[in-house]
């Protein structure tokens, strides 16, 4: 089961009125087993799951060939705590409302979506957590 | 070289070239290299998406004998006098050859019959339903396509200049609100990619500024011709949003705002692309 976009909402403007300022967007775990980054190297390089490498170098030496719309993921996981790596792949709009990067978890307020896609978020709960334990792992700039 | 060589405004066969049954290709090359050296693919910082292709890509279409949509061009010269359906007609039975110069840099146009838009490809459907008594081609069969870029060809050098005032007007706007609306479950709008993005690297693709100044292009990906219309639905269904169907009316608005916003860029059908 996902969960709703609303309790994730919710989480999230939580989380911005404790924390101050929109930079500082964190966003609680979505599932109890904690993420397994291994797992989660393989998903952003999933290429049916809007892959981060459209956008983002990251260090894995076997994908020579990234995008460079959004900044460089190495180092990621010194730059940020898991809960704002968390609330950038759930919705990055939440934290820039003119971003480029997909939402990877919310199914609501979308335009026109695939009928094979719709309801459906990119990423299960649990790939979140795999992708933000794999990018907790990115500590070298 | 340049400055002496004459542009093709004038008939594209020459008659003594056509006594010696010389293929028109031929006969045209001098002029059309002219062309493409002259012509430039960047006006007031709006970019052909030539700029954006390999070099590689760039001499495949630049040299029209290997330029594989000129087996189209070639295909469309040759229907535009071969006599289709019940009236026995072609379209030269009714137009004058060198008559369609400019047509395809004005499309589409606002049609009072129809209340509508109408794009090249509606056109010549028009014509084949309503006065030569055929029937209508989808957009993307194989004489669709070869017709268009003939059309196209016709054009070779002219500015895109479409008419959006007037009638034409709350078409140019549903277009303009379709190119900056984010959609599909990617959630991301034409502008936020072409506008925003380009020059930048999508993973291996280089995206342009997605001008439909080359239309029909042949695409590599595709290893086929393909309309404006088509490229919108690939682009649309890359979002993982549903895409509109060839021919509606939301495409044609978007063809007809995406056709102003690149005015001034030369024709340059047909455009190879990755
Ligand atoms: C279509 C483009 C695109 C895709 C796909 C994309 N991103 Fe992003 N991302 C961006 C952009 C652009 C930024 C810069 C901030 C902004 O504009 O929101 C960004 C920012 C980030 C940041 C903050 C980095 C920093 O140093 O500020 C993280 C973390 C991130 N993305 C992770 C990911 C992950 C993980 C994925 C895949 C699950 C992904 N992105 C997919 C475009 C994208
Ligand atoms: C996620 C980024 C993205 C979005 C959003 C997007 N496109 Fe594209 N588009 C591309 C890429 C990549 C290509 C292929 C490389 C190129 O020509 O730019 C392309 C190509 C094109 C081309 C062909 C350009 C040429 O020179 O042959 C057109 C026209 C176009 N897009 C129009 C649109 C329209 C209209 C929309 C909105 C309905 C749209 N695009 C949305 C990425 C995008």
């Amino acid at each position: 089961m996902r969960r709703g976009r609303a309790a994730v909402a919710g989480l999230a403007l939580a989380a911005l009125a404790a924390g101050g300022g929109a930079g500082a967007a964190e966003l609680a775990p979505l599932t109890a087993q904690p993420g397994d980054p291994a797992r989660g190297r393989d998903v952003v390089r999933d290429l049916t799951k809007a892959t981060c490498l459209i956008c983002h170098a990251l260090p894995i030496p076997e994908e020579p060939n990234p995008g460079n719309i959004g900044p460089n993921l190495a180092g990621v996981g010194a730059r940020f705590s898991a809960g704002e790596l968390r609330a950038r792949v759930v919705d990055a709009t939440t934290i820039n409302p003119n971003t480029v990067m997909p939402p990877y978890f919310r199914t609501e307020g979308l335009n026109r979506v695939l009928a094979r896609w719709r309801g459906q978020t990119i990423y299960s709960a649990q790939e979140v957590e795999d992708v933000v334990a794999y990018l907790g792992t990115l500590r070298q700039p | 070289m340049r400055r002496t060589s004459r542009r093709p405004d004038a008939p594209p066969r020459a008659a003594l070239a056509r006594l010696l049954a010389v293929p028109a290709l031929l006969t045209g090359l001098a002029a059309a290299v002219a062309v493409a050296a002259e012509a430039s693919h960047e006006v007031e910082g709006r970019r052909s998406g030539w700029l954006y292709n390999s070099p590689e890509t760039q001499a495949l279409q630049d040299d029209e004998f290997i330029n594989p949509g000129m087996f189209a061009v070639e295909r469309g010269r040759t229907l535009w006098s071969t006599p289709e359906g019940s009236a026995g007609k072609s379209c030269a039975s009714c137009h004058e050859e060198g008559s369609m110069r400019g047509v395809a840099a004005r499309y589409p146009v606002y049609d009072e019959k129809r209340g509508g838009l109408v794009d090249l490809t509606t056109r010549v459907n028009l014509m084949r339903t309503e006065l030569m008594g055929a029937p209508a081609l989808g957009y993307e069969a194989a004489d669709m396509l070869a017709m268009t870029a003939y059309l196209g060809r016709e054009s070779l050098g002219m500015p895109m200049q479409v008419a959006v005032d007037g009638p034409a007007r709350p078409f140019f706007e549903e277009g303009r609100a379709f190119y900056f609306a984010r959609r599909g479950q990617l959630n991301l709008s034409c502008a936020q990619c072409h506008d925003d993005l380009a020059g930048r690297k999508l993973r291996g693709d280089t995206i342009s500024q997605g001008q439909i100044n080359g239309f029909p292009i042949y695409r590599l990906l595709w290893r086929a011709m393909g309309s404006r219309h088509r490229m919108f639905e690939w682009c649309n269904t890359s979002l993982r949003a549903e895409p509109y169907p060839a021919g509606s009316r939301e495409y044609l608005s978007l063809e007809l705002y995406v056709a102003w916003r690149g005015r001034g860029l030369p024709i340059e059908t047909p455009a190879v692309r990755r």
